[in-house]
């Protein structure tokens, strides 16, 4: 795929100081489109959710949809920006089939929001990421390319095009350029789409399911070398698609660069895309042979003039955002803003809050989803939200727990059994027997054979060697299967060995 | 009968409807015969459904709804005005065979009103022009004299008109494109207050510029069908939310020829004193004679300057092309209308160069290349951006006239229609012919051309244009030049037209 050569990260850092840079595309949840009353709801038949406006057919003409303005005027309140008192929509020219009239349109030098702000936090450290710009545009139609093995145009057989797409709302979210975060770039890009992503769903103006694209994001990273007074030439790596995948690209992106610049080459300002299965960037078109957009002021639409009483209704009207609500649980949980900061990484903040709502408690809640939930997901590459088991169930499973009905080991068990789909986690206890054995015959035989199998270790237990008790606990629990309370069985270990 | 059916002005067809005189299917089959008989040789249809048409009319003779409104009465439609499966190319071989899915306003609205449909009409490609010579399709003549131009870029509604191929017709005016031709072929056209006529559905050329509007036989004609198509359209964001105007009304007072009190300012740069370059001598004589008209009826003229005016010519030739340059990308061969070199070999940028580089007209090419260049990086600011500050200039003007007077008044034209051929060659000779009507489009606000003699033996055009949303204005001050004229003359304007079978003149309707 790639014939790149890389220099180690650490490595990278010591020659070098990176600058990044996001540009986060938002499709709007609005009922429908941009410019028109089509639909947008995910997922239908090809081309069954157009018209002549969002087809760009002869005479049609855009009609700006209020929702949408609505929405990225809240995006802009939560993220702190100047909210324009007169803006406008832009075309922005350039021939392409997804495009149905030639131009997308857009905003372009009167932005709706400007010079905002979003702090976010790597390691205990907060970084503060300025927002240059907040705009709404219109999203563009899909191409899918037939018959060629890459999904490319090139060697296609042919090209069709789904403009269900063409026309739904589309926020663009643009970063000024991030310098200083040197080690932590990588982690500061995904904290900050993590941030912004946890904001959209707060105000609920998208779905912002990143896998069905309403969430994408274009990562801008260079490198200077250290002590230079000047940033080096950027790339800009398009559809970058997950959280994990936009840490990845930077990472990558700098270690490129950082061989690129080593040999006394120079790094092209350029497009390039991510190959989510490699982690690697590969070169799109070049900047510097870009085609002219030709902006102008949209003639066919009004200018857009949201007045004081409007702007101040709306951020009247914004939900608490995520970071006032992640001090206020720090708070209701007693955890420090270090241990927040893991949840929000983790992305657990929500599935914690809803496990804590679902009855557990927070500490417990915040063991499993930070402990073995978070190996789960690591050891199957997914995001924690995805694994196949809700915070309700969660909970369930620490309440058997504190009910002693089953230990932790016969928890992580219970939950092989609901993440394979065999039901909740009483079900699944149920049904492979996974309950803590009380003081049965059939445990008090098992702690007998454990003192008559090792006499040597009994006999120390009795001469006062107490920490040896564990190695017969041990064999207790093994004949058991993990299923014993290893508590009860030490206890009466040392009735036996009458330690006292 | 017949004769009389397709020379009368519309208001009288409606009356005759409305007391059982005639019938929509007898009226739309004697329209249908002559463009059958004379369009051959005028060329003013790209389109026309006998079948179509007199079905629509036998409807609303069924309904008996004829007479009511503008009901049964036939009309014609540039061809810029997207008709729901009616073929619609704006002029352009580019949109050759593409049936539209849908209706633009102006033809909902006029359908709604239960008019027939007769046709849709020749114009230059995609409006650009100003003889109708840049069509695609075919030459359109005028009917007062088959060796000359019938005005542009709404010729064939002109001429379609003038000839008795259509008692009224809708025309779209960006630059002028609805009154230079009405001025050329004797007819009454008003441009409305931009916002105030709904663009949607028309195919656009300049979309800060282009309006739709009557071009009609009579100034009450023009009223008529300006209130059937004008008022609010939420489909299209710049339609200025108002109530439909009272036009008819004004029309009708305004015949009653006092003009006691109005102010009348005559600029000075479209005509006027050490601006008379270009300008014949006949043209400007009959305008001097419609505003002494004008003053022997009350009104109160003096002469207004504009200096602004002067940049109007160079400021419209970048923002139409700039515009234009971007409302034609659409036409890509990808989704509908002409695809060229789709071979399988070639690539798409190929096929998309191709197909424009067949499905354009050379006038086309010229203003895509020239809004193109007007946009780009580094040069918009000296091109774009300065036309735009002219424009606003010329806004200015317009309100530092009003405030001075009621209306401002010029020449329609510099020259009466000019020959077929003469100015094909070249381009700044034929944008020379808006001269005068590119201040009004500029600053969005309305401008009619009425009838004011001939020169020649041809029609010249007088231009009232009034404040923003005071169409009615227009309206009154040229029903009450048409009035005096005609009561002068005798007989209706039109009515000088030389008849093409040589029957004796006079003595219509």
């Amino acid at each position: 795929m790639t014939t790149d050569k890389l220099v180690d990260f650490d490595e990278v850092l010591t020659r070098y100081e990176p600058v990044i840079g996001l540009e986060t595309h938002v499709e709007l949840g609005t009922a429908s489109k941009m410019f028109c009353g089509c639909s947008t709801t995910f997922g239908a038949e090809p081309n069954t959710q157009t018209c002549p406006v969002c087809l760009g057919l002869p005479g049609s003409l855009p009609v700006a949809n209020e929702m949408a303005i609505e929405s990225t005027i809240r995006i802009g309140l939560a993220l702190g920006c100047r909210i324009a008192t007169w803006a406008r929509f832009s075309r922005k020219n350039y021939f392409y089939p997804d495009i149905p009239k030639g131009f997308q349109t857009t905003q372009y030098d009167e932005p709706l929001c400007t010079a905002g702000h979003l702090d976010v936090e790597v390691d205990g450290e907060t970084y503060r990421v300025e927002v240059e710009r907040v705009h709404l545009e219109e999203d563009t139609g899909k191409n899918l390319h037939v018959g060629g093995s890459t999904g490319r145009i090139h060697g296609a057989d042919h090209s069709l095009i789904d403009y269900n797409r063409a026309g739904i709302p589309l926020v663009e979210i643009v970063t000024r350029p991030i310098p200083g975060a040197g080690a932590k770039a990588p982690e500061v890009a995904k904290a900050y789409v993590t941030e912004l992503r946890e904001i959209l769903l707060a105000l609920g103006v998208s779905e912002v399911r990143m896998e069905q694209g309403n969430l994408r994001c274009d990562v801008n990273t260079s490198l200077a070398p250290i002590g230079s007074l000047e940033w080096g030439t950027r790339t800009e790596t398009k559809n970058v698609n997950s959280l994990r995948s936009v840490e990845r690209a930077v990472r990558f992106e700098m270690r490129r660069q950082a061989a690129v610049l080593d040999t006394d080459g120079r790094v092209l300002q350029e497009t390039r895309h991510f190959h989510e299965d490699t982690g690697t960037t590969s070169p799109g078109r070049s900047k510097e042979e870009a085609t002219d957009y030709r902006y102008f002021p949209e003639p066919d639409l009004v200018p857009v003039a949201p007045d004081e009483e409007w702007v101040g209704k709306l951020k009247a009207g914004l939900p608490e955002l995520p970071a006032a609500r992640r001090a206020r649980l720090s708070d209701e949980w007693g955890i420090s803003p270090t241990e927040m900061a893991w949840l929000v990484n983790a992305g657990a903040v929500e599935l914690v809050s809803d496990t804590v709502a679902a009855g557990a408690a927070p500490s417990d809640a915040r063991k499993w989803w930070l402990g073995e939930l978070a190996r789960r997901a690591n050891d199957a590459g997914t995001e924690l939200a995805e694994l196949a088991v809700t915070p309700p169930q969660v909970a369930e499973l620490i309440g058997l727990i504190s009910a002693g009905t089953i230990n932790d080991q016969l928890a992580r068990q219970a939950l092989d059994g609901v993440l394979a789909g065999e039901g909740s986690p009483a079900q699944v206890v149920e049904a492979r027997g996974l309950a803590v054995m009380g003081e049965s015959d059939e445990l008090v035989a098992a702690v007998d054979a454990a003192i008559e199998a090792n006499p040597d270790v009994a006999d120390k237990v009795r001469g006062g060697k107490v920490q040896a008790i564990g190695a017969l606990v041990g064999a207790v629990m093994k004949t058991t299967r993990g299923q014993a309370d290893a508590a009860t069985v030490k206890r009466m270990l040392e009735e036996r060995l009458t330690v006292s | 009968m017949s004769r009389d059916l397709t020379t009368s002005d519309a208001a009288t067809l409606q009356a005759v409807l409305l007391e059982g005189g005639t019938t929509s299917v007898e009226l739309t089959q004697a329209y249908l015969d002559r463009i059958a008989a004379e369009d051959a040789e005028l060329g003013s249809y790209l389109h026309v459904d006998p079948e179509a048409a007199l079905g629509r009319a036998t409807a609303i003779d069924e309904a008996g709804t004829a007479g009511t409104g503008l009901a049964g009465i036939p009309v014609a439609l540039k061809d810029v005005v997207v008709t729901q499966g009616v073929p619609t190319t704006s002029g352009s071989r580019i949109l050759e065979g593409w049936e539209p899915p849908y209706d633009g306003t102006v033809a909902a609205r006029l359908k709604a009103a239960d008019t027939v449909l007769l046709g849709k009409t020749n114009m230059d490609e995609f409006a650009m022009g100003s003889s109708t010579e840049n069509s695609a399709y075919r030459v359109t003549r005028n009917p007062w004299d088959p060796e000359r131009i019938p005005g542009g870029s709404s010729g064939g509604s002109s001429a379609a008109v003038a000839a008795g191929l259509a008692p009224w017709a809708i025309g779209t005016d960006t630059g002028g494109s609805i009154r230079q031709p009405a001025a050329l072929t004797g007819l009454v056209g008003h441009k409305p207050t931009y916002g105030s006529v709904s663009r949607y559905g028309l195919i656009a050329f300049s979309s800060s510029l282009d309006q739709a509007g009557p071009m009609a036989r009579t100034v009450l004609d023009a009223a008529l069908l300006h209130e059937a198509i004008g008022g609010h359209d939420p489909l299209d964001s710049t339609s200025i939310d108002a109530p439909v105007p009272v036009l008819a009304e004004s029309a009708r007072r305004g015949a009653g020829g006092d003009l006691s009190g109005l102010r009348v300012g005559i600029v000075r740069e479209l005509g006027g004193e050490g601006h008379t370059d270009g300008y014949e001598e006949g043209v400007l004589a009959r305008v001097a004679e419609a505003v002494a008209l004008l003053e022997g009826m009350g009104a109160e003229v003096r002469e207004v300057s504009c200096p602004a005016f002067d940049l109007a010519l160079p400021a419209y030739y970048l923002i139409a092309p700039s515009e234009a340059s971007s409302n034609l990308s659409r036409f890509d061969g990808v989704r509908y209308g002409l695809r060229v070199g789709d071979d399988g070999d070639r690539d798409l940028d190929e096929v998309m160069a191709l197909t424009r580089e067949q499905g354009f007209g050379a006038e086309v090419k010229r203003r895509i290349i020239l809004g193109t260049y007007a946009l780009s990086s580094g040069y918009y600011e000296a091109y774009y951006g300065q036309a735009q500050k002219v424009r606003t200039l010329i806004s200015r003007d317009f309100t530092a006239g009003f405030d001075q007077v009621d209306v401002l008044v010029s020449p329609t034209t510099p020259t009466v229609a000019f020959p077929l051929g003469s100015r094909v060659d070249d381009p700044v000779a034929m944008y020379a012919a808006d001269l005068c009507t590119l201040p009004a489009s500029l600053a969005g606000v309305p401008a009619i051309s009425v009838p004011c003699g001939l020169s020649d033996g041809l029609p010249v055009g007088f231009q009232i244009m009034a404040p923003a949303l005071a169409d009615d204005r227009c309206y009154q001050v040229a029903a009450a030049l048409e009035a005096a004229q005609d009561a002068a003359r005798g007989s209706r304007f039109l009515d000088q037209l030389p008849r093409r079978d040589a029957q004796p003149a006079g003595g219509v309707a």
